[in-house]
């Protein structure tokens, strides 16, 4: 199996991610979907690292879970409140920053 | 030179006392005039004292200077601000503070219901003083400050009741025409300086002798363009009817005995100059000439009795004009007219005031007649003024007039006829308009259209207009007493002591011309305006008549030629500035509103927008760094 293919898998994980950012409104699931999309890239970091067989890739592949270690606090953190206080998790409703 | 420190207080003291009238307002109202006249009478006393200590010295040692402090000092270039009082400028303090004085006298009971009085004497005074640093100044330039001063004076006092829109109208009018010809004076200062670099009388004197006569021509034409500004000469005359707006003994004060003869003191003191430029001493001639005749027949037609004085103005200091223009010889006899004209002129303004403050302002002399009766010292010293102003001896005007009017003959040659068929021409028709202003006025049936009587004015104002009228009478031949005034300027305006190379007619047929045509003027004007008369101006007359009562189209000229033209220029520079310029920053500012308000439309506050721009942008970015990199 050549090693590209873990590339494309990390290409196709990508666009489903950024599609799903695009067209779902509910928060918790365009998270998820950024979290994909993240993963997509930590799974190309490490590929590259493969190809290139030093341990570079791999390292900021842990970089990268770290951040999103705490993005995923402080979305939630965020969703959870923008939830308590309307009652809804959709995006779109949360649009109040255009006024 | 000698010197003197009692020149500064000439000027000071009206200074001051303008000053504290005007920086201490209401609280001076109640002796506020009589400050103001105090300070007019020291004036002329300190003139006096000044004259008599000249006249105690020989003749090589009459003037006198008073340095009061360097004003510019640019490495060589060094001006002071100092005053000189020699035989030239005492004749004009003694006629500025005299006369000045008198009317000072005069204005308290002619301003005395006016509420603004206070006010009046502070203008006033300003002029004294600007006036005496006018004639006293050593240099040019000190006589510009002068020069500008009485400028803003004489703009004050006419636009004294700028409630009425007419009258700031014509205050701005006298402003910008004296305008042009203070430029002309500047332009004659800075020739002056970049020729010989220094603008003092003495100094340009002694590098005159030897400047090319190109450079004397230009400054001498522009030192004439400022005394026709000053002197509301042709083609600058256009300001003085309309500046009789102002109270009346500004009119006597300001435009008819002392501020608009300033041009005639520029060209005599400025002699060393023209004496080396003949052209522009022809130009003198010329403009002195089209002036005396200009406005001698504007005054024929004039019914408003101020206007028709003006008029006169206009054309008595045309002759003296026409007399400087006439070399060494002409100057002493400028300055002879010019002081007795300050004399009847100023006497017969004053009557006039006292008419119409009898006839509750009326001006239009249509709507006066047969007042001598009940003004009898009004119409005797106004009668006095008359017969001087035309020139009957033994009467002041006859002196100085015939003088112009011999000198002119004698200029030789055509020159000579021609200047003095000039003058006996304007000495007629100044015989038939004053002639015409005296029966109007003072003659024929009572046309003023209401029962109330004309009463005579208070003793403070005719006191003034008596000394006035005696002056009219004694003056000229007191000055031309064995030539007194001519020897007395012979040191500054004749130094050589030219005379005639010969006489073209002797003064006694000179004399008999003149009385001739006087007399065929006064006959003309007894015959045309003897028995009633209506009480408006006839419509039906000569297209001559027509054009003497619009000004002969001075005004309709000025509008045509320059006004218009002008106005067009402005507006149309204004629609540029409008369209091109403001049009260049406002398409900018438009440019960035329709950009931001079509941007804006993207900044729709949903996240998923955001994301999927960010998609977008990443996309493209990509496809960027392919293309360029593939």
């Amino acid at each position: 199996m050549s090693i590209a293919n873990y590339l494309y898998l990390s290409a196709i994980l990508f666009t489903i991610g950024a599609i799903g950012v695009v067209v779902r409104r509910n928060a918790i699931v365009v998270f998820m979907c950024i979290e994909l999309m993240l993963n997509a890239a930590n799974l190309a970091f490490v590929t590259f690292a493969r190809i290139n067989g030093n341990l570079e890739g791999q390292v900021v592949a842990f970089f990268t879970m770290v951040v999103a270690a705490c993005e995923v606090v402080v979305g939630l953190a965020i969703i959870v409140t923008i939830y308590r206080s309307r009652r809804s998790a959709s995006v779109d409703d949360a649009s109040l920053l255009k006024r | 030179m000698l010197t003197s420190a009692n020149l500064v207080w000439l000027i000071a003291l009206p200074l001051f006392s303008s000053a504290i009238l005007l920086l201490a307002g209401k609280r001076s109202n109640s002796w506020g005039h009589v400050l103001a006249t105090t300070v007019s009478a020291s004036a002329f006393t300190v003139g006096v004292i000044e004259f008599f200590a000249m006249q105690g010295r020989p003749e090589e040692s009459r003037a006198v200077t008073q340095k009061l402090f360097t004003w510019i000092s640019v490495g060589t270039f060094k001006v002071d601000a100092s005053l000189l009082l020699d035989q030239l400028s005492i004749c004009f303090v003694l006629l500025i503070t005299g006369v000045g004085t008198l009317i000072h006298i005069y204005s308290i009971a002619y301003m005395s219901h006016d509420l603004d009085r206070r006010r009046f004497f502070a203008y006033l005074n300003l002029f004294i003083a600007a006036m005496l640093l006018l004639v006293l100044g050593d240099s040019y330039l000190n006589l510009y400050v002068g020069w500008e001063g009485v400028g803003l004076a004489s703009y004050l006092l006419i636009g004294f009741w700028n409630q009425k829109p007419a009258y700031a109208t014509a205050a701005k009018k006298a402003f910008v025409a004296n305008r042009v010809g203070d430029v002309g004076l500047s332009l004659a200062i800075m020739i002056a300086f970049a020729t010989f670099g220094d603008v003092s009388f003495a100094g340009i004197k002694e590098h005159a002798e030897h400047a090319s006569s190109t450079q004397l021509t230009a400054i001498g034409l522009m030192l004439l363009l400022a005394a026709c500004g000053k002197s509301a000469q042709f083609p600058l005359q256009s300001w003085l009817g309309d500046a009789m707006a102002g109270p009346t003994p500004v009119s006597a004060l300001i435009h008819a005995a002392t501020m608009v003869t300033a041009g005639v003191y520029l060209i005599t003191r400025s002699n060393f100059i023209f004496d080396q430029a003949p052209i522009a001493q022809l130009m003198v001639l010329v403009i002195g000439g089209v002036t005396l005749l200009f406005g001698a027949i504007i005054g024929t037609a004039k019914d408003d009795i101020k206007k028709a004085l003006a008029a006169s103005t206009m054309s008595q200091i045309g002759y003296m004009i026409l007399a400087t223009g006439l070399g060494p010889i002409g100057y002493a006899f400028a300055i002879m007219h010019l002081l007795t004209h300050g004399f009847f002129k100023a006497s017969m303004f004053l009557g006039a005031g006292s008419v119409m403050h009898g006839m509750k302002d009326e001006v239009n002399m249509r709507k006066f007649g047969g007042i001598g009766k009940f003004m009898p010292i009004t119409a005797l010293t106004f009668g006095l003024g008359y017969l001087a102003i035309i020139g009957v001896p033994p009467f002041a005007g006859f002196y100085s007039k015939d003088k112009i009017i011999e000198t002119a003959f004698n200029a030789g040659g055509v020159k000579g006829i021609a200047l003095g068929v000039a003058t006996l021409v304007g000495a007629m028709i100044t015989a038939f308009y004053m002639t015409r202003v005296v029966i109007l006025t003072f003659f024929g049936n009572e046309r003023w259209g209401h029962t109330d009587e004309p009463h005579e004015s208070p003793a403070l104002m005719l006191i003034p207009i008596a000394l006035l009228s005696v002056g009219s009478v004694v003056s000229g031949f007191v000055l031309s007493k064995g030539q007194g005034l001519v020897h007395w300027l012979e040191p500054i305006v004749n130094p050589l002591k030219e005379h005639h190379a010969e006489e073209f007619l002797p003064p006694i047929v000179v004399s008999a011309m003149t009385l001739s045509v006087v007399v065929i003027g006064v006959s003309i004007a007894i015959m045309k305006y003897r028995g009633d008369q209506l009480a408006v101006a006839p419509v039906n007359v000569s297209s001559l008549t027509k054009a003497a009562r619009r000004d002969l189209f001075q005004d309709d000229f000025n509008e045509t030629v320059f006004m218009r033209p002008g106005q067009s220029l402005v507006s149309n520079l204004l629609n540029l500035d409008y369209l091109v310029i403001d049009g260049t920053v406002r398409a900018v500012g438009s440019i960035s509103l329709t950009a931001g308000s079509k941007l804006r439309s993207l900044q729709n506050g949903y996240v998923r927008s955001y994301a999927l721009l960010t998609v977008i942008g990443a996309l493209a970015l990509l496809t960027v760094i392919w293309v360029v990199t593939a």
